[in-house]
């Protein structure tokens, strides 16, 4: 996929690398209205009520108008403040409430129209999620709350058990087996809401702000975990979080929300170098550029001088910037199967930390 | 009144609402002048004795139609109930017989020793060696001091009554809480009522259809005794977070697995608060379902206090109390010690490993049960081993009697001639009509017209159904216990929130205090007062405190402690802050607690019957004796309708302080 075109009525430039994997699930003209008649409300409109319709017709939105496709693989960034909708779209996805209007498709089939008993064969297989307040089981130990899913399937206790060690073992919590979660740390709480919603091997991973509930330090922490385990996985992930700076250190891509609606979906160095509004402008103003440009952005073409090293071209800038420095030679840029793409100088580096534009590049990035 | 009712426009109102103090004033003066001419208007005054509303005929008529077309019913619940209650009977009190005639096994009943080894075990188990040494203490108290087969008859009543209350409850509990329309239109007011008509009340009925037998004290029982469980299962299961449900359904449970996997367990801790109060109200009704052939420590206290053999009913008494501490200790224990779970590897060790104090308890009943076979003191305790205090309790009464007999009786007749009569004389001539308009009015001023018909309504019935001068009679004696419990018991509340110290003093009397079933209130009363209403009275005081003492309490604490900094800092003294800050933010709290206190007298005044009122508890009380269940029930109702109209007023008065202050 190349773009998404006009995405609650703001098109949104989109150069994404080019990674065609399959769709895994795609929203269209997702609402969710409170009110009375809130369906028979956008079915006689199709789907397309403007803000001043809604208030007249005495309905609240929650989520409006949500388009998008989430693909195999990819950590996809729902970002919001509190009151944006983020958490009832993510609720909407996973029907654990009813969208008023529109489909979601979950490899290929529509999930508003399977019958309650296949939605719960869905969630028993195919869906994962962690909440952020851990939602663990009280009167259950950390074994008994991973093995709980496999449970309620009726998975037996032998083989249920031999799956939530393995999952202990994945998030490093060996030796807790038998803890109650009130005898853990918030940090650990979560290991054991992140390994619980693993053990029936998800396809479809949802993250309900997982880490917000944790203090700074342990936040980093849980957050290298993440990226860790979705390198071993290679989940399907819709993370929700109210934090730009952990949606950029995670995120493949990130819909931004604003009053239910998605106003921007994007790379994160998309985001920082090309905000739609300015309201998402505001979001990036104190990111760090070096942290979420990439090599490719800041590649010329190459001249075959004398490089210093290599970075791959999704290299962010911040990963390579010391050594680059340090050694004063332009690096090349090089792809996965050892071509030579162009190459990064030292210059356009440092000009990047310092804030810079430079001429030349590329990309340029006027905005900077 | 008329004007009050009918819509008036916006304005009207506001002028209404202005000039609340002159509308009183009207409504006081003539009210006094319908008492003035009450020789002219007559029926104003007392209602019409050939206007009443024959209600108890038609309640008589209702239960004996009852009786004739639903015996078959009520019969085979009996044979059903009886099964298991038989069972607990003889496991705990009488000797268990399989069989019959000369074939019969007969199992020997638990032996005392193992009991009290198994209470023993059982306060270790949940809360350490203090509390084992004061449960198995209690229970050893009830052995050495004889009471034993009394006590053990009690217990199996409770043992029977308690379970099926939790099941009962949390079943109704689940259906309302998943049914909203249902919990208002149905569940809620069901409860309200079966919690303000008085005990006695629900023991008519059941006298009538089942008997008197130890299965209709145990239908009472479960009746009274679950709206705390209903109440604490929709409580629980609404203040799960709604995460832990979100996580059920993503974890494909069905709604079943939902329901008893995540939930009810994640509710545990507000569930346990309402098996302790099933526990410790079923205690309540064992007791006062004596009178109805439930047996036990309460028929002990009856007949004692019928016989006016006050030392045995101290000790009778005690027993109740220290049955009543050891449940309460126990059973909350038993609700904490969930959260203190230790972690730990138990499920790869054996049963005898992991349940240590089970297989202990067990293996001391087994032993001590098949060894009283054999060995007689284990079967009934010896009786030269046996203690009793009755004759120190009456020595101690003749002492008093021949030492303080002038204090005491000045006391009790300058409190009959200066307080009661007079009061009572007000509240006897008192008009009904007027008394109706007053409620309504104030129903009003409070909460609307809807307010003002349902407590003008309720009054009314009361003069309809020809108790009018009864209900007054409930009303004097009930109002000056709640005056004197307030004037007692908000002090008191309010040293403790002042001091830390007054309270640690406190909290463990009035925890106590409210353990005890209402019966024992009655005891040391008699013994220094003789019956009449002035031991009624001081008996209501010292059970009807302890809402007003907590509330107090609790509502000065819960002040933010922000507020109080505020104060300070714009230099109010300790008492301004009291009285300008802390007062105010906390008369809601204080108000509900006036509101429980009434409760609370209300239903202690009706038991009071017991020892000679003349008010609706007596009507009841005879009425029971007559098992003359329609003007029983009237009673009751009219008993519940004083309550509720207390309860309703209160409520909404607390409710427009709480807008205003929050």
């Amino acid at each position: 996929m190349n773009t998404i075109a006009d995405i609650g009525g703001l098109a949104a430039p989109l150069a994404s690398a080019a990674q065609p994997r399959p769709v895994k699930m795609s929203c269209r003209k997702v609402w969710k209205l409170f009110g009375p008649d809130a369906t028979e409300f956008l079915e006689t409109r199709d789907g397309i009520a403007s803000v001043d319709d809604i208030a007249k017709a005495n309905l609240v939105g929650a989520v409006r108008n949500v388009n998008f496709d989430i693909h195999e693989g990819e950590i996809f960034i729902i970002m919001g403040l509190s009151g944006s909708g983020k958490s009832t779209l993510v609720r909407c996805l996973s029907r654990l409430i009813d969208p008023t209007f529109g489909t979601i498709e979950f490899e290929g089939k529509d999930l508003l129209k399977v019958s309650d008993a296949e939605l719960i064969e869905m969630r028993r297989h195919r869906m994962g999620m962690v909440f952020q307040n851990f939602a663990l089981l009280p009167h259950l130990n950390v074994l008994e709350n991973i093995a709980f899913p496999l449970a309620v399937q009726g998975v037996d206790k032998a083989t249920r058990t031999a799956r939530a060690r393995e999952m202990i073992e994945l998030v490093s919590l060996r030796g807790r087996e038998h803890f109650y979660p009130r005898e853990l740390s918030g940090g650990q709480q979560q290991r054991v809401g992140i390994a619980r919603s693993l053990a029936t091997k998800p396809d479809i991973w949802f993250l309900d702000e997982p880490f917000s509930a944790l203090d700074p330090l342990i936040r980093r922490e849980m957050q290298d975990e993440l990226i860790r385990l979705q390198s071993v996985l290679n989940k399907t992930i819709i993370f929700i979080t109210h934090d730009f700076d952990e949606a950029i250190r995670l995120a493949d891509r990130v819909a931004i929300m604003k009053d239910g609606q998605v106003i921007q979906i994007g790379r994160p160095e998309e985001l920082v170098l090309n905000p739609a509004t300015d309201y998402v402008a505001e979001f990036t103003r104190d990111v760090p550029r070096s942290k979420v440009v990439s090599a490719r952005r800041l590649m010329r073409p190459a001249t075959g001088a004398d490089y210093g090293g290599t970075v791959a071209p999704d290299a962010r800038v911040a990963t390579f910037s010391a050594d680059i420095v340090r050694v004063g030679k332009p690096f090349a840029v090089v792809d996965a199967a050892g071509q030579i793409l162009g190459e990064v100088t030292p210059r356009s580096v440092v000009a990047l930390l310092a804030g810079i534009p430079e001429e030349g590049s590329v990309h340029g990035y006027p905005d900077l | 009144m008329a004007i009050l009712t009918s819509d008036l426009p916006d304005a009207g109102i506001k002028r209404l609402v202005r000039s609340w103090p002159a509308i009183w004033g009207c409504a006081l003066v003539a009210v006094f002048g319908l008492y003035l001419l009450r020789d002219e208007f007559p029926s104003a005054v007392t209602f019409r004795a050939d206007t009443v509303i024959p209600f108890s005929d038609g309640m008589t008529m209702l239960m004996v139609w009852l009786k004739a077309n639903i015996s078959w019913l009520t019969r085979s619940i009996t044979d059903i109930l009886g099964v298991p209650l038989d069972f607990a009977l003889g496991l705990f009190a009488k000797n268990l017989k399989f069989g019959a005639g000369a074939n019969a096994v007969i199992f020997p009943r638990l032996s005392w020793l193992g009991v009290c080894i198994a209470a023993f075990l059982a306060g270790h188990a949940f809360g350490g060696r203090r509390l084992a040494a004061l449960v198995g203490g209690c229970f050893l108290y009830i052995a050495l001091f004889g009471k034993w087969q009394s006590a053990m008859l009690t217990l199996a009543l409770i043992a029977i009554a308690v379970p099926a209350c939790i099941v009962t409850g949390v079943v109704i509990g689940i259906w309302a809480w998943r049914n909203p329309k249902v919990d208002r239109v149905l569940v809620s007011p069901v409860l309200d009522l079966m919690q303000t008509i008085p005990t006695f009340a629900y023991l008519i009925p059941m006298l009538l259809l089942f008997g008197n037998s130890p299965v209709s004290a145990m239908i009472a029982t479960a009746i009274f005794a679950t709206p705390p469980m209903v109440r604490a299962t929709m409580l629980g299961l609404s203040r799960v977070p709604s995460d832990l449900g979100d996580f059920g359904d993503m974890a494909g449970c069905t709604p079943r697995q939902k329901l008893w996997q995540v939930l009810l367990p994640s509710a545990r801790p507000t569930l346990m608060v309402g098996v302790n109060q099933v526990i410790m109200l079923s205690l309540n009704m064992v007791i006062i379902a004596s009178m109805i052939g439930a047996g036990g420590l309460g028929y002990d206290v009856l007949l004692a206090l019928r016989a006016l053999k006050v030392g045995e009913a101290m000790e009778a008494g005690l027993a109740i109390v220290a049955l009543a501490i050891a449940l309460d200790r126990l059973s909350q224990a038993m609700a904490t010690s969930g959260q203190a779970k230790k972690s730990g590897d138990l499920a790869s060790r054996p049963f005898y490993r992991r349940h240590i104090h089970l297989t202990l308890a067990i293996a001391a009943l087994v032993v001590t049960t098949l060894g009283s076979l054999y060995i007689p003191a284990l079967a009934a305790i010896p009786k030269d081993m046996t203690l009793t205090t009755a004759p120190l309790w009456k020595d101690a009464l003749n002492w008093v009697t021949v030492n303080l007999f002038d204090v005491i009786e000045a006391f009790r007749v300058s409190l009959i001639l200066y307080v009661l009569n007079p009061v009572r004389a007000i509240c006897e001539g008192f008009p009904w009509l007027g008394a109706v308009a007053l409620v309504g009015l104030a129903g009003y001023q409070l909460g609307g017209s809807r307010l003002a018909l349902i407590v003008g309504g309720l009054t009314a019935f009361c003069a309809f159904a020809g108790l009018w001068e009864k209900t007054m009679a409930t009303v004097y004696l009930c109002g000056i216990s709640v005056v004197l419990s307030c004037l007692i018991g908000i002090p008191i509340g309010l040293m403790a929130a002042r001091s830390d110290r007054v309270e640690k003093i406190v909290t463990p009397i009035i925890d106590t205090l409210q353990v005890l079933p209402s019966f024992c209130f009655i005891i040391p009363v008699v013994m220094l007062f003789r019956v009449g209403d002035v031991t009624a009275m001081i008996a209501t005081v010292s059970f009807a405190i302890v809402p007003a003492i907590r509330y107090t309490n609790h509502g000065i604490r819960q002040v933010p402690p922000t507020l109080i900094e505020a104060a300070l800092v714009s230099g109010c003294t300790r008492r301004q802050i009291l009285w300008r800050v802390q007062l105010p933010v906390a008369l809601p709290e204080i108000m509900l607690g006036v509101s429980q206190t009434i409760l609370m007298a209300l239903a202690m005044i009706i038991i009071c019957a017991m020892i000679g009122t003349r008010d609706l508890g007596q009507e009841v009380f005879i009425a029971l004796s007559k098992a003359d269940s329609g003007r029983g029930i009237v009673a009751g109702l009219a008993i519940a309708f004083i309550g509720i109209v207390a309860d309703r007023l209160f409520g909404a008065m607390a409710a427009r302080r709480r807008e205003r202050v929050h």
